[in-house]
């Protein structure tokens, strides 16, 4: 077999396609409850299930946010809840054309030998799991791969067990219906320069596609979510236009045209970097033979939060504020992005932490 | 220009030269770690020049032809109408094809054997003058033939990498500009995985090399047209064999914008009972294409492998109806020259005529390459297959 021809085959091409449809992208709001408790204790909301809800229902509820989006990706504690009308969440994003999905890694644990570098847990059960979730209405995964750049790392031992895992990932969700986003995120961390991060991202994308293809993954049914070609966090920035260049070099040098779309993580970059440099890719003239599109978690709901603060009276400040992101995010998917959402607050705002952990 | 690439080894994109020593390490670990250096990506002293290279060989409306047969395989050839294999009949063979005018309309890079490099026209003109001047890319055939694989099932390897760095910096010199190493994988023989591995690690030492020197490698795995297997095995094999190619070459930092591949179409084996339309083999390649070939590599040449002179124009056609994301032309020999050799038959007072037939194909499989071709008025010779089962060059 040169690849998985299954049950799912037609289903998995159709979504992935849809997914990267020019001038929609992905909502990652797949935060674990850990990593939401951060975001809510930042504009003191206290994190509990109900709160957590709705922040969810805020956003899934935006009046005009699902034109700009093609698919929602869910912690699975949210794939089951509903909103406070008793409405299930995988039905609103069905009925306003947004794919539901579903984060399935179980997080990063440390590999021996190495200084520091992690692999991703999450392959037990995964096939069941896949199962249930298709069941309840999601249609892709996602599962998320961590790589830094040091004096010696990314490591060879590093590199193959994350882009192996990927792949394992990758078939099982093709074989439960699920399409799954390959994210093998390279750290923005440290003081390299842009030239390094190429160097290293062309290396790491070739090996997750080499382990792709050793698995017999349907390249058509997948997605990329790749970290943007940039500087470190403590290095000089550099133009959208530069991003843009080595970014898509990278993707030219190693990503299959069969590949329908790149969804990009921001990563730590504020909400207007992210948008303006992936408004930079579309602009940008060269061989493109996938779109370019977002799958933004802190880089679309940053200032939302901000406006939100916890508060009932205000919802509709902060679903507008999610609305001017969703609406730039799909402009830039176009390459049509006038810069004119920099307003908001928490807009620029760097959304780096250092050695981030979801 | 052996200096070159001696010069090059002191050059900061050395990868043992300037790099951090152990101690530079920050953060304490227990572990021991080799030091790596991060490269300017891929760069080297003649990236600029193989990139205009590769985009000039890879223009439209315009592929190779291919003229690199050995001394031996040319002299079948010669055989074929009745000539002898001699040194002045293999020149004046290549002068008629060399300069045929108007072929640089057609043709963008023309490969030659070592011996046809440094050979000239009865008048003393140089064939690779000759070339430039019709716009056409000299290149050169480096590999030094396939020879059997150890420890496999029948397979073959391919053999060059001793002294190729020297070779190829002299054949810049003489004005080559692109190599082509060809290896092959059979299916009837598996392949092994050591066949395909052998064969994906020799391209791209090879092309890693070459680019060194300044030549743009021709990447060519061909996976051979012999055996009774479907269309879905080929795609199989031809997926796996270019996951490891291009694996390779990123391992060896070879730079992709500067390089050409040159595959078989993907089609069923020889000996299979059904036959597939231009259509179905189209739809089977360009899947694979797209699979394993990233946007970077300028330009698509493929061989025709004993197809017939009109189906592999047919088959070009096919794959030419829409865009791609790289060109996808030809690099033929045996699909350019079979009618030529008939017309000439080796009679001066044939030379023209054969002229006019080496430009007759050139035209259908340039109309290829754009998509235009129409199988109207094709002579039957074209129509004749050429497979030769187990056929060794």
């Amino acid at each position: 077999m040169s690849c998985y021809k299954g049950k799912y085959h037609d289903e998995l091409i159709a979504n992935a396609a849809y997914i990267g449809t020019p001038g929609k992208g992905i909502l990652a709001a797949d935060e674990s409850t850990g990593t939401i408790g951060k975001r809510l204790s930042s504009i003191n909301v206290e994190n509990v299930e109900s709160n957590r809800r709705a922040l969810r229902e805020l956003l899934f509820c935006t009046p005009g946010a699902f034109e700009c989006l093609s698919g929602v990706i869910l912690f699975e504690e949210t794939l089951y809840q509903k909103t406070a009308a008793g409405k299930p969440f995988v039905e609103v994003l069905k009925e306003g054309g947004v794919l539901p999905g579903i984060k399935v890694d179980k997080g990063t644990v440390e590999l021996a030998g190495t200084n520091g570098e992690t692999t991703t847990q999450g392959l037990d059960g995964l096939a069941q799991r896949c199962q249930q979730y298709y069941a309840a209405g999601a249609r892709f995964a996602k599962w998320r791969a961590v790589l830094n750049i040091g004096p010696t790392e990314p490591s060879q031992l590093a590199i193959s067990e994350n882009a192996n895992g990927l792949a394992r990932y990758a078939i099982i969700c093709q074989e439960n219906g699920l399409v799954p986003i390959v994210e093998p995120e390279i750290l923005v961390d440290g003081s390299h320069s842009i030239d390094q991060c190429a160097d290293v991202t062309e290396r790491v994308l070739a090996a997750c596609y080499k382990a792709l293809n050793d698995h017999h993954v349907l390249l058509e049914g997948t997605l990329l979510k790749p970290n943007m070609v940039t500087p470190g966090s403590d290095a000089k920035k550099v133009a959208p236009e530069v991003v843009a260049e080595y970014t898509i070099r990278a993707l030219q040098r190693t990503m299959p045209p069969a590949v329908p779309a790149v969804v990009f993580l921001s990563g730590g970059q504020s909400e207007e970097e992210a948008t303006l440099n992936l408004n930079a890719m579309n602009k940008f003239k060269g061989k493109k033979p996938w779109s370019l599109s977002f799958s933004f978690g802190r880089a679309l709901q940053q200032s939302t939060l901000k406006a939100w603060a916890g508060k009932e009276e205000n919802v509709k400040k902060a679903q507008a504020a999610f609305l001017t992101r969703c609406k730039a995010n799909s402009e830039a998917t176009l390459g049509t992005y006038k810069g004119d959402a920099a307003q908001g607050e928490g807009v620029s705002e760097s959304l780096h932490v250092k050695d981030y952990k979801y | 220009m052996a200096s070159a690439s001696l010069v090059k080894l002191n050059a900061s994109s050395s990868q043992w030269i300037g790099q951090k020593s152990f101690n530079q390490r920050h953060g304490s670990s227990p572990y021991l770690a080799l030091p790596r250096v991060a490269f300017p990506i891929r760069a080297g002293a003649y990236t600029d020049e193989l990139v205009q290279t590769a985009k000039s060989i890879a223009s439209p409306g315009r592929g190779i032809l291919a003229i690199d047969e050995s001394n031996a395989t040319c002299g079948k050839r010669l055989d074929s109408i009745g000539l002898d294999n001699t040194e002045s009949n293999r020149q004046a063979y290549r002068q008629l094809l060399l300069t045929t005018p108007g072929l640089g309309e057609y043709i963008s890079g023309a490969i030659l054997f070592e011996e046809t490099l440094y050979q000239s026209t009865t008048d003393g003109k140089k064939f690779v003058d000759c070339l430039r001047e019709e716009k056409i890319v000299p290149g050169i055939k480096v590999d030094k033939g396939l020879v059997p694989l150890p420890g496999s099932n029948n397979e073959s390897w391919c053999q060059g990498l001793d002294g190729l760095a020297s070779r190829s910096a002299q054949y810049y010199e003489q004005g080559a500009r692109f190599a082509k190493w060809r290896t092959v994988v059979s299916i009837p023989c598996g392949p092994s995985a050591l066949a395909v591995k052998e064969a994906a690690w020799g391209l791209a030492r090879y092309a890693a090399i070459s680019q060194d020197n300044g030549l743009v490698p021709i990447v060519e795995p061909e996976i051979l047209l012999d055996g009774d297997h479907p269309i879905e095995r080929t795609l199989e094999v031809a997926e796996h064999v270019w996951s490891e190619v291009f694996y390779y070459l990123a391992q060896n930092n070879v730079v992709f914008e500067g390089i050409l591949l040159k595959p078989s179409m993907v089609t069923p084996g020889a000996e299979h009972k059904e036959k597939a339309s231009p259509e179905t083999i189209a739809k089977s390649t360009l899947k694979m294409l797209k699979r394993r070939v990233p946007p970077a590599v300028p330009g698509i040449m493929f061989l025709s492998g004993g197809q017939s002179e009109a189906e592999a124009t047919l088959n070009l056609n096919a794959m030419n109806q829409g865009p791609n994301p790289w060109h996808v032309s030809f690099s033929y020999a045996r699909a350019l020259q079979n009618s030529v050799l008939k017309t000439w038959q080796g009679r001066p007072e044939n030379f023209e005529a054969a002229q006019k037939s080496l430009l007759v194909r050139a035209k259908a499989n340039s109309l290829a390459q754009l998509g235009r071709y129409s199988a109207e008025g094709e002579s039957d010779e074209s129509q004749k297959g050429m497979f030769v089962k187990g056929y060794t060059y």
